[in-house]
């Protein structure tokens, strides 16, 4: 029962770390929807259940957006932030801006996630 | 593979990745822009960015270090000439390639590549693109370029330059790319010598280009010339010309000499269209500066100080870069161009410069005569002469190019036809004659200023300056002063070019040009000052005609306070710098009390008690200084409007036109409203001014903002105008007529001091930063200071500096 429940947990920590590390490095070299294929060949190799999946990729670019526009906002003190949010948002809130940035690289690698985990078979129950 | 849910949601995966990839359904690609690698964020600079590197560049010769101090003002400290102006080139990409690229695009009528058509509510094709094109300004930066290209000084010179913008270009990539690049969807383009060319023409456009020429066409059909001459007088008795009153001037071998037919065909009125073509865009007619310096005679010190403050457009990022460059021929510093080699305005060991425009009629237009429709030929001294034509072509963001084919003639490009901008449809065509078209190597003038040492230095680096016509200021340690109405001028007859001018044969063309030698000029003057702030450069006694539309006001201040002055100090220039004393109110606003004779009662009582307790100051605090504009501006229409009106286009008569008409006369004619039956007299016009003038006021006094600076409004605007990358509202005084020239978004651009003594003693400040990122702590740094009228130390490192705390970080760059 503790095996059972373990497994699946630390195959989604796996594939959360793997998509936040190969996003990273895919980015350096190819353009920002690299995530998606990133999060889309993860969860196709990986064996996670649908919404698990979906899941991993959501929380691997939101932490790995929200925590690099944060991560650069801050060494700025802010100043860009404070530019474009009025730009793009027509709001001064450079927040807000990271946590749409954070966002939109959530949504796009959910749902690449998702449908990496539909390119394999049903997961059989132990 | 389950194929229903993985279609769903890889599709719903791809129509995320193209909405956030493009503009289809969000006005803007969020996830280019976004994306922490790529986007925007990257523009982020850290607040203690580390700017030291190694670079290496095959073509360069030796090794050249740049000591970057803490206000990221560059020292360039190079083995040879051609290493310091690629590092320049590369610099000021580093830290402005948008605002270069754009500038140039500008120039050269190529807006609508990356803007489209239309950009709000400004027709970029017509009004932009397509005037530059046909003013000819790719034509002229290509004739210059010619020149620069053959000489064997500035040939090296402009393409070192080149070289080192584009060592910059080529390392860029997309996440380094400037923000504006992202966030308009352009890339950036190779540069080229051409691009210089370019700008330095767009320099002219901006200071040697403005004219009235159609205006005064119109009002010369509609008026008589007694009127005429009265509303726009060649004299004006207040100037305090540029080269003192008195000075002597040689009569020339060659005057030149009108026409015969000059009363008949061009001064009176004349049967031709009363509606003319308009000029698209002109520049700010206050595109002015100050200049001047003191003589040891007149200073604490005993050496001389120099002082300049040119007043341009406020922009961000500032037109003007702040550097150093040293090699071993030559160790300059001040404000240079990013986009031009070189150090424009500043000072080296031996001697400082700077410059204000001359602002002289250089910009004529002349009627052409085709033989049909074709414009194959054109009539030109009693023969059918071929017709040279250029296409341009316009290349228009999601649209087909525009070709413009633009006939040109021995006078210059039919910039107005039929086709563009001739409201009549008349099937007129207009030839514009610009010195500005004319083959110049400006670029020269500045390379032998940074490195002159003394006047005759001085006096060869000044006569490659042609256009646009500048006042070159000059000091130098061993004590001399000197300032010189430099430029190459057309020798024109009194009236020559202020109307449209036949072009059917050559009675007309300028005659020739004056020599330079003849162009006013004052070297070490007894009264141990000279000075320039746009206002005529001689009197009348000066053998040419000069025209007309010259201010005279900050020039009269300048003189006056200079002349007064003794036991000079930097900072005593400082305050006159930054004076907001405002020397026309003096004259205008006793007249305006004089003349109101009846109390003021109501709702307007408490303004007049405003102006009447003004001491003249624009400071920002006052609220009289606030009165005194509206008011003014409301007296302007009352007076003029009923006369020119008629008139489709016109031009305001100058204030000193009305001042001096007031003074002389209280009766001047024009304060008469021609559309009634009774005689008004200014204590009328003054009382219906206050009246027009009442809703501004109030609605001013409402929202908390009668206080000059708030009512002023000053702002320095990103070249894009977006508001977000501006700074808006800020809190300063000044006005046109002030020594500190500063209007809402015009003003002293540089602000400079520099005392020559044995060792240097210089201060600057402009309103920007040195970084043209909006992203970067160092994009606006400035811009509070300047405000407040404060100035930094300039300060000229020495090799013994290398290990100076004020040294944020060291980049070095050999092959």
């Amino acid at each position: 029962m503790i095996k059972a429940y373990k497994k699946p947990t630390m195959k989604f920590i796996i594939a959360l770390f793997l998509i936040i590390l190969l996003s990273f490095g895919a980015c350096l070299y190819l353009p920002w929807w690299s995530i998606a294929i990133v999060a889309f060949i993860v969860t196709a190799i990986m064996p996670l259940k649908p919404y698990a999946a979906f899941l991993a990729g959501f929380f691997a670019l939101l932490l790995l957006w929200g925590g690099l526009s944060w991560w650069i906002s801050n060494g700025n003190e802010n100043i860009l932030a404070h530019r474009v949010s009025v730009l793009i948002l027509k709001n001064d809130n450079p927040v807000l801006l990271i946590i749409v940035t954070a966002l939109i690289g959530a949504v796009v690698g959910g749902f690449a996630a998702f449908a990496g985990s539909y390119v394999r078979p049903r997961i059989q129950k132990v | 593979m389950r194929i229903v849910p993985f279609i769903i949601t890889a599709f719903s995966t791809i129509l995320l990745i193209v909405i956030f990839n493009t503009r289809w359904l969000v006005p803007a690609p969020l996830g280019i822009l976004l994306s922490p690698q790529h986007g925007v964020w990257q523009n982020a600079e850290p607040a203690d960015a580390d700017f030291n590197a190694i670079l290496r560049f095959d073509g360069l010769k030796a090794t050249t270090q740049v000591y970057i101090d803490d206000r990221l003002v560059p020292h360039v400290f190079a083995e040879n000439d051609e290493d310091a102006f690629f590092v320049q080139g590369y610099l000021h990409a580093k830290f402005r390639l948008w605002q270069m690229d754009f500038q140039v695009r500008a120039a050269g009528g190529r807006l609508c590549e990356v803007l489209g058509a239309t950009s709000g509510t400004t027709d970029l094709l017509n009004a932009a693109d397509r005037y530059f094109r046909r003013l000819g300004m790719v034509y002229a930066a290509e004739r210059s370029l010619s020149l620069m290209e053959s000489d064997p000084v500035t040939k090296p010179v402009i393409s070192a330059y080149t070289a080192g913008i584009n060592a910059y270009i080529s390392g860029l990539t997309k996440s380094s790319m400037p923000i504006e690049y992202k966030l308009m969807g352009y890339k950036p383009e190779p540069w080229t010598n051409l691009n210089t060319a370019l700008f330095l023409k767009y320099m002219s456009y901006d200071l040697a280009s403005f004219e009235s020429d159609f205006e005064y066409s119109a009002a010369r059909n509609a008026f008589s010339k007694v009127i005429f001459d009265k509303l726009y007088p060649l004299v004006q008795d207040s100037a305090d010309p540029v080269v003192a009153k008195g000075t002597v001037f040689d009569q020339p071998a060659n005057k030149p000499m009108p026409p015969a037919t000059v009363d008949s065909l061009y001064l009176t009125f004349n049967p031709d269209s009363m509606s003319f073509p308009v000029v698209p865009q002109k520049p700010d007619r206050d595109n002015g500066s100050n200049n001047w310096a003191v003589s040891g005679s007149k200073t604490k010190s005993h050496y001389p100080i120099l002082c300049n403050d040119p007043h341009l457009g406020l922009n961000l990022p500032s037109l003007w870069f702040e550097m150093q460059i040293n090699t071993p021929g030559f160790n300059v510093y001040g404000a240079s161009f990013p986009c031009a080699p070189g150090v424009i305005i500043g000072f080296n060991d031996s001697c400082a410069f700077g410059v204000t425009n001359g602002g002289r009629d250089v910009r004529d237009y002349y009627t052409i005569t085709f033989k049909d429709d074709t414009k194959k030929q054109y009539r030109y001294n009693g023969e059918w002469k071929d017709t040279d034509f250029r296409i341009e072509r316009i290349k228009i963001k999601g649209e087909a190019d525009f070709l413009d084919t633009v006939a040109y003639t021995v006078f210059g490009p039919v910039i107005f036809d039929e086709k563009y901008n001739n409201r009549n449809k008349d099937g007129k065509n207009y030839a514009v004659r610009w010195k500005a078209h004319d083959a110049s190597n400006e670029l020269k003038t500045f390379y032998e200023l940074d490195r002159s040492k003394n006047y005759l230095d001085y006096v060869r680096a000044s006569g490659n300056l042609h256009t646009p016509g500048q006042n070159i200021v000059f000091a130098a340690k061993n004590g001399d002063i000197a300032l010189r109405a430099q430029g190459e001028f057309p020798a024109k007859w009194k009236r020559q070019g202020d109307f449209i001018m036949p072009g059917t044969d050559s009675t007309y063309m300028w005659q020739g040009m004056i020599p330079m030698s003849e162009n006013p000029q004052m070297f070490n003057p007894a009264r141990g000052f000279v000075s320039s702030a746009n206002q005529v450069p001689a009197d009348t006694s000066y053998p040419y005609y000069l025209g007309a539309a010259y201010p005279p006001y900050r020039g009269l201040i300048i003189n006056r306070e200079l002349s007064a002055m003794q036991d000079i100090t930097p900072s005593d220039m400082m305050r006159l710098q930054t004076s907001n004393y405002n020397i026309f109110a003096e004259f205008m606003v006793p007249l305006l009390l004089k003349a109101v004779k009846k109390p003021v009662s109501g709702q307007a009582a408490k303004y007049w008690e405003l102006l009447k307790s003004w001491k003249y100051n624009n400071d920002p605090d006052e609220k009289g200084a606030t009165v005194f504009a509206v008011v003014y501006d409301s007296l302007k229409a009352v007076i003029w409007k009923d006369e020119l009106a008629p008139l489709q286009k016109y031009l305001v008569p100058s204030e000193s036109t009305l001042l001096e008409g007031l003074l002389k006369d209280s009766a001047f004619v024009f304060l008469d409203n021609v559309n009634t039956s009774e005689k008004e007299t200014l204590e009328d016009d003054v009382l219906l001014a206050l009246e027009k003038a009442m809703p501004v006021l109030v609605a001013a006094d409402r929202e908390n903002k009668l206080e000059w600076w708030k009512f002023k409004d000053t702002r320095v605007t990103h070249l894009t105008r977006i508001p977000e990358l501006s700074r808006l509202h800020l809190n300063n005084g000044g006005s046109s007529y002030s020594v500190n020239a500063t209007k809402a978004t015009h003003g002293p651009s540089w602000r400079m001091i520099v005392h020559l003594a044995p060792e240097t003693e210089a201060y600057g400040i402009y309103p920007g930063g040195q970084s043209g990122n909006p992203g970067s702590k160092f994009y606006d740094d400035f811009v509070d200071h300047w405000a407040e009228g404060k100035y930094y130390s300039l300060w000229v490192m020495t090799p013994q500096d290398f290990k100076n705390d004020r040294i944020v970080a060291k980049m070095s760059f050999s092959r």
